[in-house]
């Protein structure tokens, strides 16, 4: 194990640990605030792995904007507080199921890499190379998204106005 | 000689015989339908066709006169199995003098009939089944199978029945009726017995006389059969012939008129017996050498009993009836004495026919004129009923035996062909009988014709339709018997009836002495005691024997206390108990059976079966009920599963 | 020097416990975020693909699943608003008008 492969399980565990606190946060903030601290890792694992301009975008959009909109979400609708109140009954189901999923995918990782050396030869990818990829190859999604981004944003505002007493 | 007979062609009626048997059919059925509406109450249609077929007969019998052969036509009606059912005929010798008796005697009763049935409650009916019986008799002497005879036969013991009731208002007919019918039923259970028998014999393929009696000859089947054979067919001859012990039918139906009793009771029906056993004569022939001596001791008993009984009769019919079966008996006790017997016993029922008929229809003149059958309420009537007189006169020495009457003559071959036989005993009874036979019509003739009338009538002669019969009956009388006289020529009604070889008529002059005879001593006898007429008739001072003799041996009592009556108590009882009780009774616990049957499978089907159903329904139901609760409403049991299945495909399909 | 099936259990692990939020939590925004989790996970994966391939592709499919995440949550959000105007409650047990 390299000094990389240190930092990544460290930067992992922290994220995993994060991640969990945060579907059993008895504290709708707590759980928001952990979320918070997991995105952070992914952010960083994302620079590990030399695609910096990910990175900072998953830290610009993820950590500085959706954070603050379930902030405002949960403000919003008042959400309570305690075990009862945020977790349903079925958690024993979900506990299975949740295991469950991580056992098939692991199941299927082993099966498909069985430890193998598969190192990764970190290779630095500059933006401007996502940026003409982006615009070059793949223009044809970034102009779709677009769309999907108008269309959410004109949504998110039909949905939230007030019905007008008809 | 047989084979010179058999060289004449058969004329047309011959070979239409048949014609003679159906004719009466179609009149009785005419006189039926319309028999009401033509003038003369339909007797004309039966008159005519007894007219049209005594001639034919008499065609038939010029065939033979001709020295023709015997003719057998068959029609095949249908099989039965091996069996195969025919119609047919078969005329001989025997044949044509049968027919030409039946035809000739019931012409004379249909005409006779127009004078005394006059006014009759039921005239058109009277006619109508008196052309059925005479149809069916004719049907038995041409039938050439035995189950056509037996058709025959039973369809005359009908018309007797019906004949006999005919004045069924007074019970005592009706009453009559049935004993007669009920008898004669007796003697034809053995009678179809026996025909199974022989039917039998020839391996159950036919019924044919001329067959049968050629299987029988030839010795193919065991004596035991043919003996077993011819006894129960002579059981028949007992019933229908009203031999001993089933006479006892006959007197009580002299209740029906006189000229049924003349047609039926006389010529024709009670001698069908007779005729069975010279028909089918092969079977007795061959049988064990008992068979024929049963036949004679029947004969015998029969003969000289009745004779007796004749003596103490008041009613005039009833006489006559006990010397009808007198009389059966001579003819029984002929055939019992072998082939020539045979003949013997025809011819003597051939003229006995004639004069019986005479003796009935002249009673029944007498009977017309003083409303009464005692003759302790006749007497003197020979000036008031002369012609009358004269006829009955005429038929009572022929059946006395006086020559040149036509009884002589028949009676005459009895005692030679007993003699020449070498039947002493029969000989001796069969001499008796004709003493006793002239004993008892010299009393009728006495008691009825002469001394005082000692009735309360006004008797007056009979119209012309009845004496004109009576005078051709005497002419008859007088006539036939000459057709077997030796004297005529050669035999003449023996080369018509034989059984395999003609019969040569001898003529013995000690025994025709001694006949004579013995009628004359019998006659003497009768003027002796019966010509002073007292009011009470001498017969009785014979005390015990004169009640023996009016009890008619007790057989009557026996038969009814016997037989009739615990029958018709007892045994019906019992079995009334048995159909109310035990059938019923069965019949009924069916109901409260089926009602719990049908309770049980009430019950079976709405818990069972419809449980099933039901269970069926509920399943589904419940199943549904269960699987609703997937339907939570929530969404996350729904991503839920998602996972769970995405996972477990995402293994499938890799891995698989 | 990163092994890749390090990054791919971190994924796993990731995505699992997304999973298990999204069918324990009772509250919707609770579940968007943990929605949001399993985008991250995805996104994880495919940056860690694209570095093994030396291909780009991986990371212009990771931007454009975080743009559309945004909009999701965004959408996600007001809708969840909306249920708590007319509900005054956003218990997900409570909002069951599909249920049987």
């Amino acid at each position: 194990m390299s000094a990389q492969e240190y930092a990544f399980v460290v930067i992992a565990l922290v994220g995993t640990v994060a991640a969990v606190r945060m579907v059993t946060a008895k504290n709708v903030v707590h759980a928001a605030l952990y979320l918070v601290v997991t995105l952070a890792m992914v952010g960083g694992v994302y620079l590990m792995l030399a695609a910096e301009f990910v990175a900072w975008v998953q830290v610009l959009i993820y950590v500085g904007a959706i954070i603050i909109l379930f902030l405002f979400g949960l403000m919003l609708t008042k959400a309570p507080i305690g075990r009862e109140a945020l977790d349903n009954q079925s958690r024993g189901l979900a506990l299975l199921i949740g295991v469950g999923v991580l056992a098939g995918l692991i199941f299927l990782i082993q099966d498909a890499f069985h430890w193998r050396d598969a190192k990764l030869q970190t290779v630095q990818a500059t933006t401007g190379d996502i940026g003409a990829s982006i615009f070059r190859r793949y223009v044809l999604p970034f102009e779709a998204v677009s769309f999907v981004l108008l269309a959410a944003l004109i949504g998110a505002i039909v949905l939230s106005r007030k019905d007008e007493k008809a | 000689m047989v084979g010179e007979i058999a060289a004449l062609a058969p004329s047309v009626f011959v070979k239409d015989a048949w014609l003679i048997a159906l004719l009466p059919f179609v009149s009785a059925a005419l006189t039926l339908f319309v028999g009401k509406r033509t003038p003369g109450k339909g007797s004309v249609y039966g008159i005519t066709a007894m007219a049209v077929g005594l001639v034919m007969s008499l065609g038939v019998l010029w065939h033979f006169v001709n020295n023709g052969g015997p003719y057998e036509a068959n029609v095949s009606w249908f099989q039965i199995g091996p069996l195969a059912m025919q119609l047919g005929e078969y005329v001989d010798g025997l044949t044509a003098i049968m027919v030409v008796v039946v035809t000739a005697i019931s012409l004379c009763v249909h005409v006779y009939s127009l004078g005394y049935m006059k006014d009759d409650v039921r005239y058109t009916w009277f006619y109508v089944v008196l052309s059925l019986f005479t149809g069916a008799m004719l049907n038995v002497v041409i039938a050439s199978n035995l189950f056509q005879l037996l058709v025959g036969w039973e369809v005359m013991g009908v018309c007797s029945y019906l004949l006999i009731g005919h004045w069924w208002e007074d019970k005592t007919n009706s009453n009559a009726a049935i004993k007669a019918f009920l008898t004669t039923r007796v003697g034809d259970v053995p009678f179809m017995f026996g025909i199974f028998a022989l039917i039998f014999a020839t391996g159950f393929t036919t019924s044919n006389i001329q067959v049968i009696g050629r299987t029988v000859a030839e010795g193919h089947v065991s004596s035991a059969l043919v003996a077993a054979a011819a006894l129960l067919l002579f059981g028949g001859t007992i019933g229908k012939s009203a031999q001993f012990p089933l006479h006892v039918w006959l007197p009580d139906a002299m209740a029906g008129p006189t000229p049924v009793s003349a047609l039926i009771h006389a010529a024709t029906m009670v001698a069908a017996g007779v005729y069975l056993v010279g028909r089918l004569f092969e079977v007795f022939v061959h049988a064990d050498a008992f068979v024929l001596q049963t036949v004679g001791v029947v004969g015998a008993i029969t003969m000289v009993g009745a004779a007796f009984l004749a003596f103490v009769q008041d009613d005039i019919k009833r006489v006559l009836a006990y010397s009808t079966v007198s009389q059966l008996a001579y003819m029984v006790v002929g055939m019992s004495m072998g082939p020539a017997g045979r003949t013997a016993g025809f011819f003597h029922l051939f003229t006995h026919a004639f004069f019986k008929a005479l003796l009935f229809l002249g009673a029944g003149s007498v009977i017309h004129a003083v409303h009464s059958n005692n003759m302790s309420e006749m007497g003197g009537l020979r000036k008031k009923l002369p012609i009358t007189f004269w006829t009955f006169l005429i038929g009572s020495l022929a059946l006395a035996g006086v020559p040149p009457l036509a009884g002589f003559w028949s009676k005459d071959e009895l005692l030679v062909v007993a003699d020449e036989t070498g039947h002493t005993v029969l000989f001796a009874l069969l001499l008796a009988t004709a003493l006793l036979t002239a004993f008892y019509m010299t009393r009728a003739v006495l008691l009825t014709f002469f001394g005082g009338y000692r009735g309360h009538d006004q008797p007056h002669e009979s119209p012309k339709t009845m004496t004109g019969v009576l005078i051709a009956l005497a002419g008859a009388s007088i006539g036939v018997g000459l057709l077997g006289a030796p004297q005529l020529g050669d035999a003449v009604f023996g080369k018509w009836v034989f059984f395999e070889e003609v019969e040569k008529a001898v003529f013995v002059p000690w025994i025709a002495g001694v006949s004579v005879a013995a009628a004359l001593i019998g006659i003497a006898f009768g003027w002796l005691v019966y010509r002073t007429h007292t009011e009470r008739d001498p017969i009785r001072r014979l005390g015990p024997a004169y009640t023996l003799l009016e009890q008619k041996y007790y057989m009557d009592t026996f038969y009814m206390k016997g037989i009739v009556f615990p029958i018709r108590d007892k045994v019906s009882a019992a079995v009334y108990w048995i159909n109310q009780n035990v059938l019923d009774g069965a019949v009924n616990a069916m109901a409260p059976l089926t009602k719990l049957v049908a309770r049980v499978v009430n019950a079976f089907d709405r818990k069972a079966i419809d449980g099933v159903v039901n269970g069926v329904a509920e399943t589904a139901g419940f199943t549904g009920g269960l699987l609703r609760y997937v339907q939570s409403g929530n969404v996350q049991r729904y991503a839920a599963f998602l996972f769970a299945g995405v996972v477990i495909f995402a293994i499938i399909f890799t891995r698989v | 020097m990163i092994r890749l099936p390090l990054i791919l259990f971190f994924s796993a692990g990731l995505f699992s416990v997304g999973v298990y939020g999204v069918l324990a939590r009772r509250n919707a925004v609770l579940v968007l975020m943990s929605i949001e989790l399993m985008l991250n996970a995805v996104n994880v994966n495919l940056v860690g693909f694209s570095q093994l391939w030396h291909d780009l592709t991986g990371q212009v499919f990771a931007l454009f699943v975080i743009a559309v995440a945004a909009a999701e949550v965004g959408i996600g959000l007001a809708l969840v608003i909306l249920i708590y105007r007319n509900r005054e409650t956003i218990n997900i047990n409570e909002v069951n008008l599909l249920k049987w």
